[in-house]
């Protein structure tokens, strides 16, 4: 009884290899487009997190600012080095804005009428390591290091906002600027200013130099680059390094949990693409009712004359179930397949790392079926349900 | 103990809603068909022979009246009960063949033993041996579309036959055969008669048929005519 219904379903998809293949098509595309979009939602999710995570979840900063430029504890001058010997601190160092009384900057000590050439930019100082620790990156040149702070030279590095106001473009002639009356040589210019926008239209001296000309009473702001994981831990050892009597003095910006904003922006990523893969499966859902409708509606005459011979009710919906349901699976084998190699194709051009729910592969073959089920049962349950003889004249 | 007759309708209607009109294809036929009996039907075109042969074949219900097989109403069975009945006791050959376009004739034949409790192994030498009988073990891997209309009409005799069903109901089985065909047709049902308790009730417009048959029913415009 049962391998009978085997044979004949078996016999049934065989039979008619082009209409077999046409119906699995439907589930294919139904079912491809639906793993795909799920698949590249999770891809293009876990990028946009990925990004996230490199500035963002690695980057510790302490400040001794806090609202309405109140300061209750002052930073020491060796922040930098107090932070770096923390474990888990990949690079530290300080920016402090420097008050500069209102002093204009030029390329040129000349004046000259025409066009502007003087502008009032900001001014910071920095400890050698801040650059690491801001993740910049050079344009040309070099930054400082901790000689030019201690023999306080008069050296700057220029934001690529203040560079292009100011004209200068090469060091190799070691051009001069001038802050008010005070003149720097320009040693290097940034081309990405990392995790301190402020520094994007800025001269930047070092510290030494800032304490002896402009009196820099102390570093206002750490910003530290910690290892991957170590964020929470460096965000509450940091304070007590730096000021171990009033560490609740001090404010420090930390990274949200990564695990809960990795989760959060995947999930608004998800939802938009689950609706995308669910309108794409509804697609394809409708698409292989349709052919499967029509596949079993063409059929209704053998129908009529396997009820003749003999069978069943219940054999004539379990064969046509059954013939649905394996093209269902046929098709949602495949169309997973195809779906999982658009997403590794799509990932790769556009060099994401592919990322697929485990759920997916498996629980795509199962919708493929139910589709097909859903889809055969109707027309199967009705065709059966006709009396021999009017089933045979409709053939 | 007096057998119960294979067949017994009493006062047996069917009507048929066309649009508007009702057709009334059979009325208050009354008919009696003892086990082993050979009956033909006669009758002009649409009088009602096959709507009476579907409802002795249990493809149809009557819209009243009673058709009692082998003393049991079947008016009262359960679906399955007349499925099984079909599969096992009745064999009918369609006026139209009703053959699978798809399959070979040999799978076609084979198709009137999977409904039955005929065991696998014994089904394709069943099959084999109703096509040989119908004088086409030659052509048993053909199509039907690829068959001439006799074949076809032939192949679904052996269909009809390969269960060896007590009740054959056939609707014109050699209304596309040459005399000579027709009558290895005929031949084969008398052997089958003689070797087993076979019931023949054969629609036909062959006087030659309705020769070698016990007795002839007449209908016309649905009303038996008896002679
Ligand atoms: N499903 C149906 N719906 C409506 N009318 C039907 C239906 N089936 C049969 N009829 C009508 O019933 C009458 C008898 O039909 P039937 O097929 O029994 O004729 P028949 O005697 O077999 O004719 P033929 O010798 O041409 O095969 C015809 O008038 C036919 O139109
Ligand atoms: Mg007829």
């Amino acid at each position: 009884m049962f391998f009978d219904l085997i044979s004949e379903a078996r016999t049934g998809l065989l039979t008619r290899p082009g209409r077999t293949a046409l119906t699995v098509l439907g589930t294919v595309l139904g079912v491809a487009a639906l793993v795909a979009t799920l698949g590249i939602a999770k891809s293009a999710g876990n990028q946009i997190v990925g990004r996230f995570d490199e500035l963002a979840a690695t980057s510790v900063v302490v400040t001794s600012t806090l609202g309405n430029d109140q300061v209750l504890t002052l930073l020491p001058w060796d922040s930098e080095q107090r932070i770096t010997r923390l474990n888990g601190v990949a690079a530290a160092g300080t920016i402090t804005p420097v008050a500069t009384g209102g002093a204009l900057t030029a390329a040129v000590p000349i004046h000259d009428p025409r066009g502007q050439a003087e502008f009032q930019l900001p001014v910071f100082a920095v400890s050698p390591g801040l650059f690491a620790a801001a993740r910049t990156q050079l344009l040309t040149g070099r930054t400082f290091d901790a000689g030019h702070s201690q023999r306080q030279d008069n050296v700057a590095v220029l934001g690529p906002g203040a560079a292009r106001r100011l004209n200068v473009t090469y060091i190799d002639r070691l051009p001069v600027i001038f802050v008010g009356d005070q003149a720097f040589v320009v040693i290097g210019i940034l081309e990405q200013v990392g995790r301190t926008p402020d520094l994007a239209d800025a001269v930047v001296i070092p510290e030494g130099t800032a304490q002896h000309i402009y009196q820099l009473e102390a570093p206002t702001t750490v910003q530290i680059d910690v290892e991957i994981g170590a964020a929470t831990l460096i965000a509450e050892q940091a304070p007590i390094a730096l000021a171990p009597n009033t560490p609740q003095d001090l404010r420090v910006l930390k990274p949200a949990e990564p695990t809960q904003l990795r989760a959060d922006v995947a999930d608004d990523v998800n939802v938009l693409f689950l609706i995308l893969g669910g309108v794409a499966l509804l697609v394809g859902a409708i698409g292989i009712a349709n052919v499967t409708l029509v596949s079993v509606l063409e059929r209704t005459g053998e129908i009529g004359l396997r009820r003749a011979l003999g069978a069943t009710k219940y054999a004539i919906t379990a064969q046509f179930l059954l013939e649905s349901a394996t093209m269902g699976f046929m098709g949602g084998i495949i169309g997973t397949s195809i779906g999982i190699a658009v997403v590794a194709v799509v990932a790769t051009t556009r060099t994401w790392t592919p990322v697929i729910d485990p759920w997916i592969p498996l629980a795509a073959p199962i919708v493929g079926t139910l589709t097909g089920l859903v889809a055969g049962a109707y027309p199967a349950i009705r065709a059966a349900g006709l009396e021999p003889v009017a089933a045979l004249h409709n053939a | 103990m007096a057998r119960e007759p294979i067949a017994l309708l009493t006062d047996l209607e069917r009507h048929f809603a066309a649009g508007d009109v009702i057709v009334r294809a059979l009325q208050s036929v009354c008919l009696t068909v003892e086990h082993g009996d050979y009956v033909t039907v006669m009758g002009p075109s649409g009088s009602g022979k096959s709507t009476l042969l579907n409802i002795l074949g249990l493809l149809d219900r009557p819209t009243a009246g009673t058709f009692h097989l082998d003393g049991i109403d079947v008016g009262t069975l359960t679906d399955r009960d007349r499925c099984h009945l079909r599969a096992r006791r009745i064999g009918f050959v369609f006026q139209s063949f009703h053959l699978l376009a798809h399959i070979s004739a040999f799978q076609n034949v084979k198709l009137g033993t999977i409904y039955t409790t005929t065991p696998r192994a014994k089904r394709r030498t069943l099959a084999y041996e109703a096509l040989e009988r119908v004088g086409l073990a030659h052509r048993a891997d053909f199509l039907p579309p690829t068959m001439s209309g006799g074949e076809r009409q032939r192949v679904a005799v052996a269909r009809a036959i390969v269960a060896n069903p007590s009740l054959l109901l056939c609707d014109e089985p050699t209304g596309n055969l040459d005399t000579e065909t027709g009558s290895t047709v005929l031949d084969v049902f008398a052997e089958l008669r003689q070797s087993s308790d076979l019931t023949l009730i054969v629609v036909t417009h062959d006087p030659d048929v309705g020769d070698r048959a016990d007795r002839t029913v007449h209908i016309r415009d649905g009303f038996m005519v008896t002679t």
